[in-house]
């Protein structure tokens, strides 16, 4: 499937345009004084189903589209968009955006040329994937599923969720690329009470595929008996310890330590600006050296994945930190051309309304050579933190905190009591020097992650082995 | 250049379009068979100029439409939304939400407001005034500000300065004949700094935001608080793990009365995910604690006549004496508990807690010694049992006076314990958000570190 043609179809044609009217758009936006720009157009449909106590009772159905216009000279970024994919609008958009250059380059015309991606997911609409009689059904089986596994749960909402994002790029580069991006989720959160206490458990996950292959396998109960499974363990939490202790991090989405640890401080904005604790800190030691990080944006069908990025940059599998040196940074277009570096596939935006940035993909730290177990075995006491909610760092100081969900007390070697939730704060550059151990038990996330930065929300990707930290601030309430 | 709101002139012409549209809407629905209906319709326009170092970074003109309908059937209800306001895409939309409304399941609650409730009177609240600046004078502004905070000493990079001015158009109109029309202007101005110290860097920022651009006070005041909070940071040291009374100051501690207000809201109420269900009439807070909504509060942060689906707002408590006097809902949660909306469906409009005569240097020394918070980062607050642990990052105070910056450690403890702790609330409101709220003192608090 071509996806330039199947793009232009959904994005152009409605509008009576085509790809090759877009030479009158760029000679609006070319002139003296820019050095780069791009349009990028979207269109956007998406759905969204939720059962609450036993009824399907809301149905959502959303359809978005538009095109941003972004005109570049030197650090400098004018930005305009239109809700509306006309040629008319496009240029005053054009106009709007080239006012920001006073000074810069002639910059160079170059032809438009089509590059088609390698695509890493199918380009279908998962809205049409399934029938809205099986949707129903699957909620309604999910709920029945999670209330018979423990008379103890009082409450079960299971929601469903797909977008399908049609997306094409063009700019003064010559860039012509095109991406259609199916994503769909599905969330099962539970109550369940006991003990005079009550207390939440939730699962989800998703990718970039229809509902089919989300259902498959039995995950829908998987994901409910995850969620059940949690509550129950919360109900019999104790309070958390408070203070620095070993921490023993689980696999998959614990992974968050490292978009928030490192991650962030990685992207290449804050680099460039110098803004970042890890600016002017390539190639030295930022980990142990049984750390090596990536952000790879080329696994197939991963939430975290694009074919190509908003930009149209390939995306790529970057190495961020290699035995604990730092090799590389994340990059969009922008931030490299000015540092001199390359774009590696991570120029992102929440939509055609947003400017993009270096943001992370999925990222992750490769596996290591410990067996789990003699991971917990290692530590007298401490803290096993299984699930977390998100996380959240200050790029500046490097100061991260993530916040557990579920977490246990390890005591003599020996996973003990369920403790409630505790946030864990740390400093990126130091945290990753004190992983003591790294599991052979690399996993990624169920594919939920969405990330925040400047107000932009993009899905990411996380995961790592088990890994061991030797000192971590723990922010429980027990002595 | 042109002007940034060049829809400033005719905004009110447009806001009676977006009216037309909102009841034709509604017409066709009932034409197609839904026995309710309700339209929200938005424009919401803008200019952001961000100045860093001196130079212009990014200028960005926006202008988003939303437009949203949801049909009953009976008790059955589905939902659409679209950008393009263009006839034919509005009447795909219809079409989406009643095939939706085909699938979903009989709610006994499902509805419209209660007809009674709705808004009859719409008085004007000072929200409307477009400011008529250009991305020229914005640039000069923003470096205004940065100017003045870089001028400080030990200011060693900025991540810029920020201009923004909006202005927001929005009706809602239902079946029952009900049409509300609002518009408003909302303008801020942003810095956020950066200094170098022996562990690395330090970075903080100041932001006001305003319905009238006459309000913003000084320009370079902004930029000069930016600086002076970034370099009150600098050689940050950790805290050992100890209990210690916490001062929120108050631009944090309006997120303590946010968890209030989630903990009391409809949603997190009838799915018994709150650890207050049951407490209207149950005491939360110590006697002096007087928490009460004014939604007509003139050119507030979140004055509005009506909540989002209709029903008029108006002046009520929500704590008088440290009781908790009602929930916050909408119809939706309300049916579901067997009460009346209280016109918060949306949310609350301008929620003030009561002052004490304390200003900030007296609560520090209520505080005695112990810990300032400044700020707190991360999750880690259940609603459904209250438990709170957030990272955090401010100062330790030694009688009554800031000793030194503290950073990397987290505070937790209860938020029953802490509302039922709470020793003092200052009268350095924080009139910023729509909780308007002075630092608030805690007894007692975990704080964890080295």
């Amino acid at each position: 499937m071509n996806l330039i043609a199947q793009a232009e179809r959904q994005l152009l044609q409605p509008g009576g345009f085509s790809s090759t009217d877009l030479e009158r758009v760029f000679a609006q936006l070319r002139g003296p004084s820019i050095d780069a720009a791009d349009l990028y157009f979207q269109h956007s449909r998406s759905e969204s189903w939720m059962l609450e106590d036993g009824i399907v009772r809301e149905g959502n159905h959303a359809i978005e589209q538009g095109v941003g216009v972004r005109a570049i000279s030197g650090e400098k970024t004018g930005f305009a968009y239109s809700d509306e994919i006309v040629l008319p609008q496009l240029l005053t958009a054009a106009q709007s955006a080239r006012a920001i250059a006073r000074s810069g380059n002639t910059g160079a015309g170059h032809a438009l040329a089509a590059r088609e991606a390698r695509a890493l997911y199918a380009p279908v609409d998962p809205v049409e994937s399934l029938a809205n009689e099986d949707k129903i059904a699957l909620l309604r089986e999910t709920d029945a599923f999670a209330r018979a596994l423990d008379a103890r749960v009082t409450q079960v909402i299971v929601s469903l969720a797909a977008t399908l994002d049609t997306v094409m790029i063009a700019a003064a580069d010559g860039t012509l690329a095109a991406d259609v991006r199916p994503l769909v989720r599905l969330n099962v959160s539970v109550i369940a009470e006991g003990n005079g206490r009550r207390e939440s458990g939730s699962a989800g996950g998703g990718g970039r595929y229809g509902y089919r292959e989300l259902i498959a396998n039995g995950r829908a109960q998987a994901l409910a008996r995850e969620a059940v499974r949690m509550a129950l363990v919360n109900l019999e939490s104790v309070p958390a310890p408070a203070g620095a202790m070993t921490v023993v991090l689980g696999p998959g989405w614990p992974g968050v330590l490292l978009h928030e640890a490192i991650g962030h401080g990685f992207e290449g904005d804050f680099n460039r600006k110098g803004t970042s604790a890890f600016a002017g800190r390539m190639g030295e030691k930022v980990a142990s050296g049984l750390c090596t990080v990536v952000d790879d944006g080329t696994l197939p069908n991963r939430r975290g994945s694009l074919s190509i990025d908003d930009e149209g940059t390939p995306s790529a599998c970057t190495v961020l930190v290699e035995n604990g040196v730092l090799k590389g940074y994340m990059q969009d277009k922008l931030n490299a051309g000015l540092m001199g570096m390359r774009s590696t596939g991570n120029g992102r935006r929440e939509s055609f309304a947003h400017l993009p940035m270096p943001r992370m993909t999925n990222t992750y730290m490769l596996p290591g050579k410990s067996d789990p177990g003699e991971i917990i075995a290692s530590v007298e006491r401490g803290l096993y933190a299984v699930n977390f909610g998100g996380g959240q760092v200050d790029i500046t100081n490097g100061k991260f905190t993530f916040s557990a969900s579920e977490a246990y007390l390890i005591e003599n070697g020996k996973v003990t009591r369920p403790v409630k939730g505790a946030t864990l704060i740390g400093s990126g550059p130091e945290v990753l020097t004190r992983v003591s151990m790294v599991g052979n038990d690399l996993k990624l996330d169920e594919g939920v992650g969405v990330c925040g930065k400047d107000g932009q929300s993009v899905p990411v990707g996380v995961g790592q082995p088990t890994l061991r930290i030797d000192a971590m601030t723990v922010g429980g309430t027990a002595a | 250049m042109d002007t940034i709101i060049a829809q400033s002139d005719d905004a009110l012409a447009q806001l009676d379009r977006l009216a037309e549209l909102a009841r034709d809407v509604v017409k066709q629905c009932r034409a197609r068979g839904a026995s309710a209906a309700e339209v929200g319709a938005s424009i919401d326009t803008g200019l952001s100029v961000n100045v860093r170092l001196g130079e212009v970074e990014t200028i960005e003109h926006n202008r988003d439409r939303a437009f949203g309908v949801t049909v009953y059937f009976g008790q059955r209800k589905g939902a659409a939304s679209t950008a393009d306001l263009a006839a034919d895409s509005i009447a795909k939309t219809i079409e989406q939400a009643c095939a939706i409304a085909k699938f979903t399941e009989e709610d006994p609650f499902a509805g419209l407001a209660d007809p009674a409730r709705l808004a009859r009177e719409f008085p004007d609240l000072d929200l409307w005034h477009p400011w008529a600046i250009d991305a020229q004078a914005a640039i000069a502004l923003g470096t205004q500000i940065e100017d003045a905070g870089r001028a400080l000493a030990g200011i060693s990079n900025s991540e810029g300065a920020s201009v923004q001015a909006g202005e927001s158009l929005g009706v809602y109109a239902n079946s029952q004949d009900f049409i509300g029309a609002e518009r408003g202007t909302r303008h801020s101005l942003s810095c956020s700094l950066i200094a170098q110290d022996a562990n690395g860097m330090q970075r903080d920022y100041w932001y006001e935001t305003v319905r009238a651009a006459g309000d913003f006070p000084d320009a370079a005041s902004i930029g000069r608080k930016a600086a002076q909070r970034t370099l009150a940071r600098r050689n940050a040291r950790k805290l050992d793990t100890r209990t210690s009374a916490v001062l929120f100051a108050p631009e944090v501690a309006r997120g303590l009365i946010g968890h209030l207000l989630s903990a009391v809201s409809g949603g997190a109420l009838y799915r018994k995910s709150s650890f207050l269900v049951d407490h209207v009439g149950k005491k939360l807070f110590p006697d002096f604690v007087h928490i009460a909504e004014h939604p007509h509060v003139r050119r507030g942060q979140a004055s509005a006549n009506f909540d989002s689906e209709g029903v008029a707002t108006a002046d009520s408590d929500l704590v008088r004496t440290g009781v908790l006097q009602r929930y916050v809902l909408g119809s939706y949660s309300a049916r579901k508990l067997g009460l009346q909306s209280t016109g918060n469906a949306g949310g609350i409009h301008n929620l003030v807690v009561a002052t004490g005569t304390d200003d900030f240097a007296a609560m520090l020394k209520k505080l005695g010694t112990g810990l300032l918070v400044t700020e707190v980062m991360g999750q880690g607050v259940s609603i459904i049992t209250g438990d709170y642990s957030r990272g955090a990052s401010g100062f330790w105070v030694e009688n009554g006076e800031i000793a030194y910056p503290v950073e990397e450690i987290t505070i937790a403890s209860n938020l029953r314990e802490m509302f039922a702790g709470i020793a003092a609330i200052g009268n350095d409101v924080d009139t910023r958000s729509h909780i308007l709220t002075g630092s608030i003192l805690i007894e007692r608090m975990v704080v964890a570190g080295a």
